[in-house]
């Protein structure tokens, strides 16, 4: 498989991704976006940063790019894509998931560890783990809590979409252990198909074993 | 053609947390005023020639519709005036 890494002006993990793929044996690349998507593209990054730099709404700008187009189409055919962090944003803000993100209830920036609950695990993005089981990723972000209108989260959750959500160490959803103020405390979902998925956690920063963290391994094995 | 400028408002719905008017209010009763509530909201002036009045409010709905607001949490308004 090969992977491309998306990279606009303003992106600041796509090598990151990259490595972290490498790490797992993928076969990934960075591709800046005006380029367009390589033929042999069977995987897509969109990764973290302040694309745009996160001018009108986080992900607004890059959104609406071209290479956005293309990346929707591989989507449509089942290619997996994977928005992380703003590349969760963007991928809200292009329709291929539905809700937003925008500004955290602290109204801070927040960069620190935080556990996520496995919902589902049989997608290709949670497939490593169980369903209930606790993982420990990264997120820095301050426009991570996801919105949603109550009857498109009730879809959400009917059709067993949500990927993740925040918890605390042992696994219970509490209002302490939501970092943001998300909807429903949900960290990642699917899109229409289980194989487009956003989260605004940082699997790619939990991956190498010497950064400390590689329960994103998991979520990256999607691409393997 | 008209010479127009469009007004685009983009604010969030009703009910949707806004944490920066939030801060910004503290910020004001810090300073010693007496405020009920506070709401931000984005504007956009857009000059643009259009046929007529409808013409330039739909393509500017549009931008906000594509652009300018997103659908998720935000309402948004269109006030049309010709530009000398």
């Amino acid at each position: 498989m090969t992977v491309s890494v998306i990279r606009f002006g303003g992106s600041n993990c796509d090598r990151d991704a990259v490595r972290a793929l490498a790490h797992l044996g993928v076969d990934a690349d960075v591709v800046w976006h005006e380029d367009g998507l390589p033929a042999d593209t069977d995987g897509v990054v969109v990764p973290g940063g302040f694309s745009y730099g996160d001018y009108l709404r986080a992900g607004a700008m890059a959104a609406r790019s071209p290479i956005m187009a293309e990346i929707r189409d591989l989507a449509d055919d089942g290619v997996p894509v994977l928005g992380v962090c703003n590349g969760a944003q963007i991928g809200c803000e292009a329709g291929l998931t539905p809700g937003a993100f925008t500004t955290n209830a602290s109204a801070r920036f927040q960069c620190e560890h935080v556990h996520l609950r496995v919902e589902n695990a049989d997608t290709p993005w949670t497939a490593a783990f169980d369903e209930g089981e606790v993982v420990e990723v990264p997120i820095a972000h301050g426009e991570g809590r996801f919105e949603i209108g109550s009857d498109a989260y009730d879809d959400l959750v009917a059709d067993d979409r949500v990927l993740f959500r925040y918890c605390d160490a042992d696994g219970e959803v509490t209002e302490a252990a939501n970092p943001n103020g998300s909807t429903g405390a949900v960290a990642g979902l699917t899109g229409d198909r289980d194989t487009v998925a956003v989260m605004m956690p940082h699997p790619e920063r939990a991956t190498l074993p010497e950064l400390g963290l590689t329960d994103g391994q998991g979520v990256l094995d999607a691409f393997a | 053609m008209t010479a127009y400028t469009a007004t685009v408002t983009v604010r969030l719905k009703r009910g949707v947390l806004d944490p920066e008017a939030e801060t910004t209010q503290q910020a004001l009763e810090r300073l010693g005023f007496e405020l009920g509530d506070l709401r931000s909201a984005d504007r956009f002036e857009i000059d643009l020639d259009a046929d007529d009045e409808t013409a330039a409010t739909d393509r500017a709905g549009e931008m906000a519709e594509r652009l300018l607001a997103n659908p998720t949490i935000h309402d948004y308004d269109v006030a049309v005036e010709t530009r000398e």
